[in-house]
């Protein structure tokens, strides 16, 4: 088939012509990719291997109410608003996902589902949907849980028989926290100058591969650590923003005498450093911005585990430095190719 | 001798595997010829034959007395059928001579241009930048006092998805690609030549440097788009900024395409006019092929010796996939400029009409700008019009290579925006 001549339909446009093939919907899914051996690993010892006779899924249908109230929140807004459909960007399914693994397995489904729903439709779809946000959707859900149920987030009654082989040295004289995070056994050894001995370096092992006492995303950190380097791997996320932050929670928790390794795996650090401090979104889009963005985040996570009122420092250390990413960009506006000063 | 590594780029598939290993081979003489009166850019020439008029294969046809521009001749033994205008594919309307070819011509002859300076030579045979670009050579040869040219630079990159016609000019034709360097670092009084390809060509920095000889360099480079684009292959190869508002001489470098260092070996030391240009036609045709093509052959010739477009062509593009223009009409003329054509599969092509997904701040356009620009806000105050806004960004600095809007996971038509507000900054004037 040959044109011969002008008068065929020719299709005009700008260049460049050829565009790269991922799309929003495929990075979504390489995050979601990226989170599933955690997740994954979380169900398996959550609610099978660890799971006491009579006892219902925890995990599980933690991950339905999260995934469907974010889901089903901005589906409805979008219908209510009489806006395009756009869930096949699968970015609320991200949230939803998050927020689950930033919940402990006994979170009440009602109230995940109103953390779902403040998420997405307060903030998300109030600000404009994907894009416009300024704070990160599930980190929001979850601080609203924070503050509106106080000490939900770190009350950790377990079954009997769940942690079995796991229990914490000198934990005779932890019984008024016993079942409580290692973190706030560390808290509470800190605060009584280390009269119990808790041995952090023991804690290493649990919390790389099975650590039940806390949130879902926090059952596997070497699982969390593998699908943030798949996604750095992969230039889905920039190495900037959780080097800075790891690094920072690292040298920090080492300055203020503590483990810096176990610092780093306990807690929320490395789902926040590799999952929710790297949304696009809510963090800077300077190269040496998102860099300082990762330390802000380590600094303000650190401040707030040792000396912070509230166990939840990670939460709110990333909602104040997303914050504060719009004057990172600012204040760290690159310089233009043949110019000796930056743009400003 | 290392390279430097410019920030950003992309590295888009180089579908350059249909072509790179085939010869040039010699387009079919077409029936008729559309020889723009401006195939550069600068100053349009003015015709110099009539309707009717004999015109031999290298003869003048146009020219005009300006610094800025080129001369444009006569690419086959004929008969002027009409002297009128033309669309060329930027879109513009411009003079234009349609000759009826002779049915029997000899490739080998043609008018010589008269004996001079090489300088003058270069812009008596109407030499332009082969590569894409079309300015005038001779201009070019022709540095400001006060920053002289310590390197001639060739680009040998062809970073450019799917083109090799670059390549195989490097690799049938290395000897006169070192003759046009050697020639043009004489004229500017350099001391140094450079040609850079990318290291996708192994073979053609071979045969470079078999000829080459120990006073030019060949440098290998990274493929990594927009290794080619002139101020970045000036900073891989001399480590400097030009400075923004500056010539490349600035940096004391000229920088040329292996193409037009040919053509000026042609044209000093054979006489030869610019009259035709090797390209490469590709993508969805039948048969892709590498092609000598008389200047002033209609693109819809072009296409049928390459066996037509295939079924599942959609967008046909002047140039490569990333800074080419889009054809809206294939009866337009092959022109100096013209380094290729591709015809894009249906399901390559970057959307035309783009989406209402609002920018996800992902900054992957900023990562990829080689000059260091923030395409997502740039693109937020081009949107609405603020050109005081797109200044203070340094719109004027984006060189339309396209990495952003090829990154951008929503498809926000980036390169749009930046090209009718540089028009628009450009037009009110320079502001203090």
């Amino acid at each position: 088939m040959t044109e011969t001549n002008g008068s065929a339909r020719m299709q005009v446009a700008s260049s460049p012509h050829i565009s790269a093939k991922q799309g929003v919907s495929s990075i979504m899914l390489w995050v979601v990719g990226a989170l599933a051996p955690a997740a994954i690993w979380a169900v398996v010892q959550m609610d099978f291997v660890n799971r006491a006779a009579g006892e219902p899924f925890l995990a599980l249908p933690l991950f339905a109410w999260c995934i469907g109230a974010t889901v089903g929140t901005e589906a409805l807004w979008n219908r209510i608003a009489g806006k395009p459909q756009t869930l096949k960007d699968c970015s609320a399914l991200v949230t939803g996902m998050l927020l689950a693994m930033a919940l402990p397995p006994r979170t009440p489904w009602w109230m995940a589902l109103a953390a779902g729903i403040v998420a997405i439709g307060l903030a998300k779809m109030l600000f404009g949907g994907l894009g416009w946000n300024l704070f990160n959707p599930a980190l929001v859900g979850r601080a609203f849980i924070a503050i509106s149920w106080v000490g939900v987030l770190a009350q950790q009654k377990v079954p009997g028989g769940w942690f079995e082989g796991l229990s914490v040295p000198g934990s005779e004289s932890l019984d008024a926290i016993n079942g409580a995070t290692r973190l706030a056994i560390m808290a509470a050894d800190r605060a009584a100058d280390g009269a119990y001995g808790y041995d952090l370096a023991a804690q290493y092992q649990p919390l790389l591969f099975t650590n039940l006492q806390g949130c879902l995303g926090e059952v596997s950190a070497a699982l969390l650590i593998l699908g943030g380097l798949v996604l750095i791997a992969r230039g889905i996320i920039d190495w900037r923003i959780p080097a800075g932050y790891i690094g920072t929670v690292a040298a920090l928790s080492w300055a203020f005498g503590s483990d810096p390794l176990f610092n780093v795996l306990a807690g929320g650090v490395l789902l926040g450093a590799f999952f929710m401090a790297t949304d696009y979104v809510t963090s800077p889009m300077t190269r040496s911005g998102r860099l300082v963005f990762g330390i802000g985040c380590g600094l303000f996570n650190v401040v707030g585990r040792f000396y912070g009122p509230m166990p939840e420092s990670t939460t709110f250390a990333i909602l104040f430095m997303n914050g504060l990413s719009p004057l990172i960009d600012r204040a760290f506006t690159p310089r233009t190719f043949g110019w000796e000063k930056r743009r400003g | 001798m290392a390279s430097r590594k410019f920030m950003g780029g992309v590295h888009p598939p180089d579908s350059k595997e249909a072509t790179r290993g085939l010869v040039t081979t010699r387009a079919a003489l077409p029936d008729s010829l559309i020889v723009p009166m401006s195939q550069h850019l600068g100053a349009p020439c003015a015709p110099l034959v009539s309707k009717g008029d004999r015109v031999r294969r290298g003869q003048i046809m146009g020219n005009v007395e300006a610094m800025v521009s080129a001369p444009v001749h006569s690419p086959v033994d004929g008969e002027v059928a009409s002297v009128g205008t033309t669309m060329v594919a930027s879109g513009q309307t411009v003079a234009a001579v349609v000759i009826t070819p002779d049915e029997e011509q000899d490739y080998e002859t043609f008018v010589q241009i008269p004996e001079g300076e090489p300088c003058d030579m270069v812009r008596a045979a109407g030499i332009v930048g082969l590569g894409g670009a079309a300015f005038p050579t001779t201009v070019k040869l022709h540095p400001p006092n006060d920053s002289p040219v310590h390197t001639v630079i060739l680009n040998g990159c062809e970073c450019e998805p799917y083109l090799t016609c670059d390549h195989r000019l490097m690799l049938e034709r290395p000897e006169r690609i070192v003759a046009g360097a050697r020639l043009m670092r004489d004229m500017v009084g350099a001391d140094r030549v450079v040609i850079g390809v990318e290291d996708n060509k192994p073979d053609a920095v071979e045969a470079l440097k078999s000829v080459a000889g120990s006073d030019v360099e060949v440098l290998s480079l990274p493929t990594h788009y927009p290794q080619g684009a002139e101020k970045q292959l000036i900073y891989a190869v001399l480590g400097a900024e030009v400075t923004h508002g500056k010539l490349p001489a600035s940096a004391g470098a000229l920088v040329q395409n292996v193409g037009t260092a040919a053509a000026v070996a042609d044209a000093v030391e054979l006489r030869r006019p610019l009259i035709e240009r090797t390209m490469t036609v590709t993508g969805a045709v039948v048969r892709p092929r590498n092609m000598t093509v008389l200047l002033g052959t209609p693109i819809s010739h072009i296409l049928a010796e390459a066996g037509g477009l295939s079924a599942d062509a959609g967008r046909v593009i002047s140039g490569g996939p990333m800074t080419g223009m889009a054809l809206a009409d294939l009866g337009l003329p092959v022109v100096k400029g013209t380094s290729g054509i591709v015809a894009l599969r249906q399901n390559e092509s970057a959307p035309a009409v783009y989406g209402d997904q609002a920018c996800i701040r992902c900054a992957r356009c900023a990562d990829a700008c080689p000059m260091g620009l923030q395409p997502f806000t740039m693109g937020v105050h081009a949107n609405r019009g603020d050109w005081d806004a797109c200044e203070a960004l340094h719109m004027l600095d984006c060189i339309e290579c396209g990495c952003c809007s090829f990154i951008c996971p929503t498809r926000r038509p980036l390169v749009q925006l930046f090209r009718r507000a540089k028009h628009a900054l450009l037009s009110r004037g320079k502001r203090s």
